[in-house]
């Protein structure tokens, strides 16, 4: 073909055709990759439908706190647990985990502790304090700050011949950033082990998808990398599970993947956000009925292996846990000032030198 | 002893750490087959290997993020940023992620990264090649910015930067490079970081700079000298955090400061010492401290660049003004 022949419009209308949706389980919880199911056990579905369900009851229980005044500001997961904890289940222990400011109980599902993710809301430095062997990034509030840390880690792991990955966790938005671009770029050309999952929530706060890009898939943007990527449904949590870890053992093998998991926040961008000034309630209700809870909660009812009275067990365990953590989190020492002194240089210089004298003596009175 | 100019003492310098860090990277724009457009790193890539000496991809802010999981993982990164003035394509790099990494983490965690730039005028770059950003880089809480004025400074900071567990932004000037020769002593050194050097001693007024203005305040005290006035001069070498002692002591003595710059005079460096001077030594004090910069326009077109920089005549004029008050 001649450039004369090329009709420009043709050649962006197959960019999406190349990335369909996969799902495993549909809406109401029937099989539609018998394959993929097969290749996971009863056990590892059954965790899953335990941390989706800790994960809905602690989100719950979170916005409760935070009503009473008894948390600080909270980014709501309600409506992701498939996109989120499918991909954090999916890791090994070894592997670098890479959360936002909403992962922040995912990350208890990696080994923060609640107290900690209870810290993080309110503002304390313990709450990023994780012991050597913790192979995670304190969750980060900066939107693209999460691929591009996380593919150093993934360059790594290739150099130093490892077989492990570094996941990040980042939302549509993210993929606006210029940092997401440089992140795959760079994965590729080093043939990092790194799977950069987007959490396509469709709002950035309340700008839709539509207006973040002219893409119609995100997965898309990998191509400009000549990387892959694959799209799938983020309400259903066996997709997203047997995806990443599928997608885990293609990067250790042969370098970075792009998984975009299409999902819906069910709540606000944070608590101090008003979600009903830029989309419907119909829009709201109809994303409720593809709950990641209730698909794999019928599947695995149908099998006997789950029943409402685990339901009531897990909302009565995570009351517990957070009232314990709440309980921890009020009698973690107040941080001084000379403590954040203390953490900014691994050798104190004279100006941290001076402040901390003053402020330890401001601080004893 | 070899006498080495800047721009050796640098490669000696990222030599020496390579052998010494088995963990040692150096990456970054054009530093592989290449050695670096000031080849700085030139045949590094041979003698340590593609894994250990390696191009990256055009991207600044790549560069410094991909330290920071690297560093995560044991290695020590060096990245270089082939111009010092892309920096500003990678501040989330360096002020939300590597600079507050320790902080963030409660000290659980550092980011031990030695970023090494040029800057600074004087070679007739083209726009935004030779400007001097280090106000900005100091104003992050957790980075140490490092200018080294002489060729031995140049090795024994370089080494005591990539030591360092704190992230360093490490600068080079661009006219020092080849300009400024010194001896330098094979192997293994460090000089101190947070330590300035007194360069030369004397009685009545205090020259306090770095990078290009040492030199030229040293050329300023044989003119003042000329004169009957006798000037101490003063390297910060490591322009944050600052070594205040080192000043204080000269200015109790003096009882005079000029403080020079070459970046323009708006909330620069020279400011932020003339401050905690006049807060640490105003009694001392016999004059106004006075500033030497570059004007608050942008860097000069490369056709004007000699008249915006500040020179020799700027220093011994201000120092002349500042002991006749």
């Amino acid at each position: 073909m001649n450039i004369s022949d090329v009709n420009f419009k043709e050649i962006v209308s197959s960019y999406a055709d190349e990335f369909p949706t996969y799902r495993v389980l549909d809406e109401k919880g029937n099989v539609v990759d018998q394959k993929a199911m097969d290749s996971i056990s009863d056990e590892e579905l059954v965790k899953l439908m335990e941390t989706i369900t800790w994960a809905r009851a602690m989100d719950e229980r979170v916005i409760l706190l935070n009503r009473q005044g008894a948390l600080g500001n909270y980014a709501p997961g309600g409506g992701q647990e498939a996109s989120q904890y499918g991909s954090v289940l999916a890791l090994d222990k070894k592997d670098v985990f890479a959360p936002t400011y909403r992962d922040v109980f995912t990350a208890v599902k990696f080994g923060m502790t609640l107290t900690q993710a209870f810290l993080w809301f309110k503002g304390h430095y313990k709450a990023n304090q994780y012991p050597a062997d913790l192979n995670m990034y304190s969750p980060n509030v900066v939107v693209g700050g999460t691929p591009i840390q996380a593919m150093g880690n993934a360059i790594a792991k290739r150099m130093k011949g490892e077989k492990q990955i570094a996941l990040s966790l980042c939302g549509d938005s993210a993929t606006s950033e210029g940092d997401f671009y440089e992140a795959i770029n760079f994965a590729g050309v080093f043939k990092a082990n790194l799977v950069a999952v987007v959490q396509n929530n469709g709002y950035g706060i309340s700008v839709p998808t539509s207006h973040q890009t002219k893409a119609e898939t995100l997965a898309q943007k990998a191509v400009a990398a000549g990387i892959p990527a694959v799209r799938v449904d983020g309400m259903d949590p066996v997709a997203v599970y047997y995806t990443v870890k599928k997608a885990r053992e293609y990067a250790i093998e042969n370098g970075p993947i792009v998984v975009e998991n299409l999902t819906y926040r069910f709540g606000p961008h944070t608590m101090s956000d008003d979600p009903k000034r830029y989309r419907s309630d119909e829009e709201v209700e109809e994303w409720r009925k593809k709950d990641p809870l209730i698909r794999l909660g019928n599947y695995l009812k149908e099998k006997g292996l789950w029943d409402d009275q685990k339901v009531d067990e897990i909302y009565e365990q995570v009351k517990e846990e957070a009232k314990v953590a709440l309980a921890e989190m009020t009698k973690t020492e107040p941080q001084k000032i000379s403590d954040f002194l203390k953490n900014m240089y691994a050798v104190q210089p004279q100006n941290i030198q001076e402040q901390i004298a003053y402020y330890d003596a401001k601080e004893d009175n | 002893m070899p006498v080495l100019t800047l721009a050796q003492a640098v490669s000696d310098g990222l030599n020496e750490a390579m052998k010494k860090h088995d963990n040692a990277l150096i990456f970054g724009e054009d530093v592989g087959k290449n050695g670096g457009v000031f080849r700085i790193t030139a045949g590094m890539q041979e003698t340590f290997g593609e894994n250990r000496v390696f191009d990256t991809p055009l991207a600044e802010s790549g560069i410094l993020h991909m330290s920071v999981g690297l560093a995560q993982e044991g290695f020590l990164p060096i990245p270089e940023l082939q111009f010092s003035g892309f920096a500003v394509e990678a501040f989330d790099a360096l002020i939300a992620q590597i600079s507050r990494q320790r902080y963030r983490s409660g000290g659980t965690r550092n980011a031990q990264i030695t970023i090494r730039a040029p800057y600074g005028g004087g070679v007739h770059t083209p726009e935004l090649h030779s400007d001097s950003l280090e106000g900005f880089f100091s104003q992050i809480p957790g980075l140490r910015v490092v200018i080294p004025s002489s060729a031995y400074d140049a090795k024994g900071l370089l080494l005591a930067s990539i030591e360092s567990e704190d992230p360093v932004f490490f600068l080079e000037h661009l006219r020092l490079y080849r300009t400024v020769k010194d001896e330098v002593p094979e192997g293994y050194y460090t000089v101190p970081l947070d330590k300035a050097n007194v360069v030369k001693e004397g009685s009545d007024v205090s020259l306090i700079g770095y990078g290009l203005m040492v030199p030229m305040a040293m050329q300023a005290t044989e003119k003042l000298a000329e004169k009957g006035i006798n000037a101490e001069v003063i390297d910060l070498r490591t322009v944050s955090p600052v070594d205040y002692e080192t000043i204080t002591a000269s200015v109790a003595k003096t009882h005079h400061a000029v403080v020079m710059q070459e970046a323009q005079r708006q909330a620069g460096t020279a400011g932020q010492i003339i401050s905690e001077i006049s807060e640490r030594n105003f009694m001392d004090l016999d004059a106004p401290v006075a500033r030497v910069t570059a004007p608050d326009s942008v860097f000069a077109f490369g056709l004007a660049e000699e008249e915006w920089m500040p020179d020799v005549n700027d220093i011994v004029a201000k120092v002349e003004e500042t002991i006749n008050f």
